[in-house]
């Protein structure tokens, strides 16, 4: 409900102070990189899974400017995604916040990579450990080059 | 009438699909061979009724028969007929019945393909697929029905969506099922080793082609969907990270890992369970796939909630197969066998990393992905997982696998030694760091991701041409001969890695390079950009055969010489009111100019979005070099050769009963 209230009150700001105004004209191409660096990360609450860098809503407008106007009067990224995280949640992130929930969102990863290595390491010892001779038979890999119609002899092809 | 004959002929299908389902995997568990016989038939029929019912369907779609729920709500009598064709699979149910189709053809296919393969192997194949289809020809009758009948009928139908009445957008889902269902034959050759119990270099050697085939398509399908939301969409991203975008990706990193992974079953006699355990998985990420898209879950876990008949269908299927396929492993692959031994140094190890690369990366884009549902679900809060996240987990887990890339090739089976690695690598390696440090220098920006993203394409075009030209010099003859002599499957390896640094390079400049505005301009203003300078002349309107459009003219110039005219496009649908934006391109070899139209501001000025986008064709271009090496290790002779020989016995043994 809370959010609701927001977007009415911005979208009649919008339109209060006129289309026109909604887009400025870029002027320092620093300060126009930093918006688009920020708005590429933000979410853009109306659109399908849009951010708002790249959204063309009018919602989107309105905040992309409001991420401009922040950052004109001195904000950093960190104090702008605060902002914007107080008024809309985590939802609007589209780098979700490092927090107790996300915890295993942020690293799964590192923990799928270790337990992966691990479980390689493992299986390749043990692996070592019992395997002693070839596990085709003569008979199977007869069986087999029959199959295939070539030579029982036939090797690898050598390098590489 | 058409559409009852169609509905009538699904229900065939289904029944011939349970016949195939059941009586071949019993005749082949027995030693029935009339049993195992019946399984070629069964599936030629299946196919036949399936294509009939998907006939029916198009039928309706073309004769604009608003009196089937499913044409009313996906088509229109002002559509083009080619649209109305290809809106057959432009909603739920009809894109069912498109991937019903395609499984029926793959499994006709085996039919026709496999006369070397001994017969219990093609029943139990035959029979698994026949599973499958069981559960999805039952998914659609039961909660699908796309002949379902809409009575009285429409007076018009409601128009396919805007966002599909595109080339691409026909071209990309018969591509992307093509993908999919090609990977239930890797799996039903999975499950048939497994109940076999017969799983060793032949094996592979029946499956590799199948399951490269899939692959190829699945490449070609997520590349046809990058390109069309490139230009359809009107804001020029590619790679969006959405839900239903990994939903395809995720199948692919597996299918990746799976076709490397046969390559050394097939070599090597190594890592047979494995590999069959990549081929139960890449199934069950394509039904995981089909269940995220198909349920509602991902517009909202509520939504789901409402109207759970689909998805619960789908999650007890894919419970059913994962559960069945693991049951079966577990029981079935300690007869496996271990294969021929090999180093901690040597190619199968590297491929044995690679293959834990891709399959972290893989768990990580599903995490990513389900993630946000798991904890919507639980009330524990609505979280955003987008680009930034995948992007921060991707590049750590991929730039060692495109490493290893180089080095994969190279390396001696069972043993390779590292002096001699780096011996053979040195050149590639000096190439690849000097280019990381000049060319971002010579692109007028040097970054640390540019030069790691160049540093890894070069890397992976040096050793290629290293492994080549090693390869070369091993082979007796001139040069003709020498290059005559590799395999066609090799050139295919070449062709498709080079194609991975392709790609690299295009997302590599784009993300460092691309430059955009967003700019308000009056008729006659011009925007400056990236070198560029965009005039916009005027917006005229124009009419379609089912929409209205205003289309803007822009006069894109470079040190004043002229350089190309665009023409976006803002479109309104005739039916469906929502505004569309058609961007306008000019593409070239080194980058794409891209342009399309904001909203009107007053009466003669626009917004204007304005990109330059270097090297972007690569990334698509990199895909179809995939693709391409794909397509020609399928084609490999060992492949025809062996399936020649084994005909021509078969038939020698034929004729030896017969005298």
């Amino acid at each position: 409900m809370k959010i609701r209230k927001h977007w009415i009150l911005l979208i009649f700001l919008f339109y209060a102070w006129g289309a026109a105004q909604a887009v400025h004209a870029a002027q320092d191409a620093a300060l126009e990189r930093r918006v688009q660096q920020l708005s590429a990360e933000l979410r853009c609450l109306v659109c399908q899974n849009q951010s708002l860098a790249d959204s063309n809503a009018d919602l989107a407008l309105d905040l992309k400017n409001q991420v401009r106007e922040q950052i004109e009067q001195g904000a950093s990224d960190r104090q702008v995604i605060a902002f914007m995280t107080e008024r809309y949640g985590d939802f609007v992130l589209y780098r979700p916040p490092l927090k107790a929930t996300t915890l295993l969102l942020w690293f799964g990863p590192v923990l799928l990579f270790a337990g992966g290595l691990i479980a390689l390491f493992m299986r390749l010892r043990r692996r070592a450990q019992t395997l002693a001779a070839p596990v085709l038979s003569a008979e199977e890999r007869a069986r087999a080059a029959a199959l295939l119609g070539e030579p029982a002899t036939r090797r690898e092809p050598k390098l590489p | 009438m058409i559409p009852e004959l169609g509905q009538f002929a699904l229900v065939l299908a289904l029944t011939l699909a349970l016949a195939l389902g059941t009586l071949p995997l019993i005749g082949a568990a027995k030693g029935n061979a009339q049993w195992m016989q019946l399984a070629r038939p069964a599936a030629q029929g299946q196919f036949v009724f399936v294509a009939i019912a998907y006939a029916c369907l198009t039928y309706s779609f073309i004769h604009n028969d608003f009196s089937v729920l499913y044409v009313a709500s996906n088509s229109n009598s002002a559509l083009p007929l080619a649209y109305r064709i290809a809106a057959v699979w432009g909603g739920h149910e009809g894109s069912l019945l498109l991937w019903v189709l395609m499984l029926a053809g793959w499994t006709f296919a085996v039919t026709v393909f496999s006369s070397h393969l001994p017969e219990d192997i093609v029943a139990r194949v035959l029979g698994v697929l026949g599973l499958v289809s069981i559960g999805f020809l039952s998914f659609m009758l039961f909660t699908s029905n796309p002949f379902d009948r809409l009575l009285p009928a429409a007076m018009d139908g409601r128009d396919l969506n805007p966002l599909l009445q595109d080339p691409g957008m026909v071209l990309h889902p018969p591509m992307l099922y093509m993908g999919y269902v090609g990977f239930s034959v890797a799996f039903a050759f999975a499950i048939a080793a497994l109940l076999s119990g017969r799983l060793d270099a032949t094996w592979a050697r029946w499956s590799r082609p199948w399951t490269t085939t899939a692959w190829v398509f699945l490449t070609i399908g997520i590349a046809l969907g990058s390109w069309w939301a490139y230009y359809e969409l009107g804001w020029g991203g590619w790679w969006f990270w959405d839900p239903v975008e990994n939903a395809s990706f995720m199948p692919w990193l597996m299918g990746t890992a799976l076709i490397h992974s046969l390559a050394v079953t097939e070599k090597r006699g190594s890592f047979k369970s494995w590999t069959i355990l990549l081929a139960i998985f890449t199934f069950a990420l394509t039904l995981l796939g089909a269940f995220l898209v198909r349920s509602g879950v991902l517009t909202s876990v509520h939504s789901f909630a409402t109207d759970p008949k689909r998805g619960i269908f789908i999650l007890i299927f894919l419970v059913l197969v994962i559960g069945g396929s693991l049951a079966l492993f577990a029981w079935r692959a300690q007869r496996v066998g271990l294969g021929g031994r090999f180093e901690v140094v040597s190619r199968e190890s590297l491929l044995l990393t690679n293959n834990v690369l891709l399959l972290v990366a893989t768990g990580s884009v599903l995490l990513g992905t389900l993630y946000p549902l798991f904890l919507d679900a639980l009330n524990l809060g609505k979280i955003s997982v987008g680009p930034p996240y995948f992007e921060t987990v991707f590049l750590p887990l991929m730039a060692p696998a495109l490493f290893l890339m180089g080095v994969g090739p190279v390396a001696r089976w069972k043993q390779a030694t590292l002096p001699e690695l780096a011996l053979r690598l040195k050149w590639a390696l000096g190439v690849a760091v000097v280019s990381a440090l000049v060319l971002p220098l010579v692109m007028g920006k040097w970054t640390p991701l540019a030069s790691l993203g160049l540093l890894l394409a070069v890397w992976i075009f040096a050793s290629s041409a290293a492994t080549l030209s090693a390869r070369l010099k091993q082979t007796p003859g001139a040069l003709g001969a020498k290059l005559r002599a590799q395999s066609l499957s090799y050139y295919g390896m070449l062709l498709a890695h080079v194609g991975i640094g392709v790609l690299v390079v295009g997302v590599t400049m784009v993300k460092t390079y691309e430059a955009e505005k967003d700019v308000k301009l009056a008729f006659g203003e011009s925007v400056a950009l990236g070198g560029y300078a965009f005039r916009f002349d005027a917006v005229n309107d124009v009419k379609g055969p089912n929409f209205a459009a205003q289309r803007g003219t822009i006069s894109v110039t470079r040190n004043g010489a002229p350089v190309s005219t665009l023409y976006p496009e803002k479109r309104v649908y005739n039916v469906q009111k929502n505004p569309m934006t058609e961007a306008a391109i000019d593409s070239g070899l080194t980058r794409d100019l891209y342009v399309s139209l904001g909203e009107a501001v007053g009466d003669n000025a626009w917004i204007v979005r304005v990109h330059v986008k270097p090297f972007v064709g690569w990334i698509w271009a990199g895909c179809v070099l995939m693709a391409l090496g794909g397509l020609l290790a399928v084609f490999d002779k060992r492949y025809r050769v062996a399936a020649r020989v084994a005909r021509e016995r078969a038939q020698t043994a034929v004729a030896g009963v017969a005298s």
